[in-house]
């Protein structure tokens, strides 16, 4: 099994040999690590993308909008994503992002996922019909795992997700009330001295 | 009294960076300090006549097993070589995380010979190989065999039994990922577990020597004098391979850096030091002068630097003895100041680490903040303005900017990484071929470049609108950030001109390891010591700190 130090080792001096600065080098070989650590096809959609760039041109993305179309050739995933991760803080205020066509869309999901980081809150990205839900770096969740390579994304939408609870507030009071079985009631002696000072704060 | 940190504009030049000198934060000495209690083991001794085999040894505490596997073979004289593109070593070995099972063992014996280009698994966690110095190995076999001790005069001129040509960790060739055990705690201090490797390498060096003389003569074979074995080391043959490192790993270099820049700016604030302490200092400066007078080198570079050195030296403790009373108020600040008039840099940084001896109280909490957690500081800060990040370059780089690399000696050589070794390597690129794959290690060369960028380009833009247009500048954009954080993390000396002496990068990571007697073989590679005058496995738990100066040599 390949380590990964050498994973991102080898997809960072790959992609300056691709052709890339060694700053987006250096990122790429994050992402691989990243993409691979968490289960997903890193080097598989590496290879295969600069593979093909041998042979078609694809487009710099350079500035993300809201909405992001390309009239013929596919976006380039890692000029795409990079630029996203660089643009995020001011892209948060959009609650979504479209692309249209973006090629071996998973080289531009660890991008999300480190801008999900990056804002401090979770974006849902849907490729076609996989969806990913990112939470600040730290974990993916999805229903596509393991699809080895994907060769576009024709439809692919950033949802930047508002930090909220993911249940009611009836749910949090019940299980609080539960909680509050683990506590001490207090005697008149216990309210005096337990808590090691007195009973207001300034006495 | 305050003490400001020395300034990086002056510490991280090439040639202070080359002066360094071992000190208490010093990894081996560090390891040495965490390991001392917990249980060591020779679990396996499986060795025929000739010294050809297998061991395994361990340090055990509560739950955790660490053990180094050796092997040795048969290396006829023609294979031999320190070089790293050898392809076969006198002996081999792995740390593998646990115990290992006899299954281990069997693939580990296909695989850890091969080195590079065999296949390790994350159990195992830093691998290595090392040749015998035959002259003296052979000449301890002689002489045990014999009956008798051998000659202590050649075993000091050399060191060791053994010498390293590499130690590897960290994920090479497979071998564990640091994320898998970054949170335990006796590992805390950088390349721990390679300082592990080594002490149990020579302790295998005893053993091995020991049972080879006593098969060769059984009945008159006599051990090696503990004592002996004690001032006895592991060699090291270090190349240029090391030298990338501290480039590429801005942040932990800082660390070490700031840790022994924090320790010598509170050993200044003391304001009244102790009797107790003056005195270990003093001792511990005078005996270590022994370790400078065996010194050997054929290094004329080396040679003029030993010289200074110990010049320096005893003039700096004539000072000591006859004109210095420490119960005046901050008596090692007043060392300090005395030092940067009357010395040089090699002769400052070996007083500088020998006032850490009697400070634990300081020491020892910094040893702890010597790692890095690199990731954190990874992404740039695209919503920053030009005007920052210009205002950073010209705090924290101005004597690079004015490196005029217009100029033919400004811009002599290039790194790259060889293709047959995937090694690091440095070249004229004005005479070779290959500059168009430099590695991005001219960072001083760079800087300048981002600087002239970004003074065509509007103060109020944001980086992430800097960085559309620039992209081929993005790896200094974001070490730019990161020396802001970190004062310590960049070398402020140019890694490609003429004069660079690429040893000095070498020196710099070794000190910090804890070698000694540093021996250049040319200005790109060289020789060092490592555990001479260290305590023995069995001597751990009652030994004396100071080691390092008590060695026989």
């Amino acid at each position: 099994m390949k380590s990964l130090s050498e994973i991102e080792t080898v997809s960072k001096r790959s992609s300056k040999a691709a052709g890339f600065s060694w700053g987006i080098a250096e990122e790429v070989g994050k992402n691989i690590r990243i993409l691979e650590l968490f289960g997903l096809g890193g080097i598989k959609n590496l290879n295969y993308y600069f593979r093909v760039r041998n042979k078609r041109n694809f487009e710099k993305l350079h500035l993300v909008s809201n909405e992001n179309k390309t009239a013929k050739l596919e976006f380039c995933p890692i000029i795409a994503g990079l630029n996203f991760l660089d643009q995020v803080r001011s892209l948060e205020i959009l609650n979504e992002i479209i692309f249209e066509k973006i090629a071996y869309p998973l080289l531009f999901l660890p991008f999300v996922s480190r801008a999900s980081e990056v804002i401090g809150k979770k974006i849902q990205l849907k490729i076609d019909n996989r969806v990913f839900l990112l939470n600040y770096n730290n974990s993916i969740y999805s229903n596509s795992l393991n699809e080895g390579i994907v060769e576009v994304g024709n439809n692919v939408l950033i949802k930047f997700q508002e930090n909220k609870d993911s249940f009611e507030e009836n749910e949090w009071r019940e299980l609080y009330k539960l909680s509050e079985n683990t506590f001490v009631e207090e005697s008149d002696s216990l309210k005096q001295d337990g808590a090691g000072a007195g009973l207001t704060d300034n006495d | 009294m305050q003490v400001e940190l020395r300034n990086p504009n002056v510490i991280m030049k090439l040639s202070r960076l080359g002066s360094f000198h071992q000190s208490k934060l010093s990894f081996l000495r560090s390891f040495l300090k965490e390991f001392k209690d917990w249980e060591y083991k020779r679990d396996l001794f499986d060795l025929d006549e000739f010294g050809y085999g297998v061991a395994v040894y361990s340090f055990k505490k509560n739950n955790r097993v660490y053990s180094l596997i050796c092997f040795a073979n048969e290396l006829s004289e023609n294979e031999r070589s320190d070089r790293v593109i050898a392809t076969k070593w006198d002996a081999a070995f792995t740390l593998h995380d646990g115990v290992p099972t006899k299954k281990d063992i069997e693939r580990l014996k296909n695989e850890v010979p091969k080195q590079e280009v065999g296949r390790l698994s994350y159990k195992e966690l830093t691998l290595s190989r090392a040749n015998k110095s035959v002259r003296i190995f052979d000449h301890v076999v002689e002489s045990l065999s014999s009956g008798i001790q051998p000659d202590i005069n050649l075993l000091s001129k050399v060191g060791y039994l053994y010498r390293t040509t590499a130690v590897y960790g960290s994920g090479k060739f497979g071998l564990a990922d640091r994320f898998r055990i970054k949170n335990r705690e006796e590992i805390y201090g950088p390349f721990r577990l390679e300082m592990m490797l080594v002490y149990f390498v020579r302790q295998f060096t005893f053993d091995q020597v020991n049972h080879v003389a006593k098969n060769k003569n059984p009945k008159k074979a006599v051990n090696l004098d503990p004592e002996i074995c004690r001032n006895l080391g592991i060699g090291n043959s270090t190349g240029l391979g090391m030298a990338p490192f501290i480039v590429n790993h801005p942040t932990l270099l800082n660390n070490w850096i700031y840790a022994r820049e924090v320790a010598l700016k509170k050993i200044r604030e003391i304001k009244n030091v102790k009797t107790e302490n003056s005195d270990l200092f003093k001792n511990c400066l005078k005996k270590s002068i022994k370790n400078i007078t065996s010194w050997n080198t054929e290094s004329e570079y080396q040679k003029k630097k030993i010289k200074s050195l110990l010049r320096d030296l005893n003039i700096f403790i004539n000072f000591l003895e006859k004109n210095f009373d420490f119960s005046k108020e901050f008596a090692f600040n007043e060392i300090y100041l005395w030092l940067e008039k009357n010395s040089e840099e090699e002769c400052i940084e070996y007083v500088v680490s020998m006032m850490m001896e009697p400070y634990d109280d300081i020491v020892n909490p910094l040893i702890n903040t010597m790692s890095s957690e690199e990731e954190k500081y990874f992404n740039i800060p695209t919503d920053r303005t030009v005007f920052e990040l210009r205002t950073i370059l010209e705090n924290k780089y101005s004597k690079i900017l004015k490196i005029d690399f217009s100029k033919k000696e400004n811009n002599q050589n290039f790194w790259f990484i060889s293709k047959n070794k995937e090694e690091p390597r440095l070249a004229d690129r004005f005479m070779e071929s290959g500059s168009e794959l430099e590695q991005p290690l001219a960072i001083a060369r760079d800087i300048k470049k981002l600087y002239d960028a970004l003074s065509v380009f509007k103060n109020s833009s944001t980086i992430d609108k800097f960085l559309v247009k620039n992209s081929d500048l993005r790896h200094v954009v974001r070490r730019a950030f990161v020396i802001e954080k970190f004062p310590y993390s960049e070398i402020q000396d140019n890694t490609i001109g003429q004069s660079i002496i690429p040893i000095d990068m070498l020196r710099l990571k070794l000190s910090f390891f804890g070698a000694l007697k540093f021996d250049p073989r040319s200005d790109k590679w060289l020789r060092i010591c490592m555990f001479q005058g260290a305590p023995l496995p069995e001597q751990l738990k009652n030994y004396d700190d100071h080691w390092v100066y008590n060695s026989l040599n």
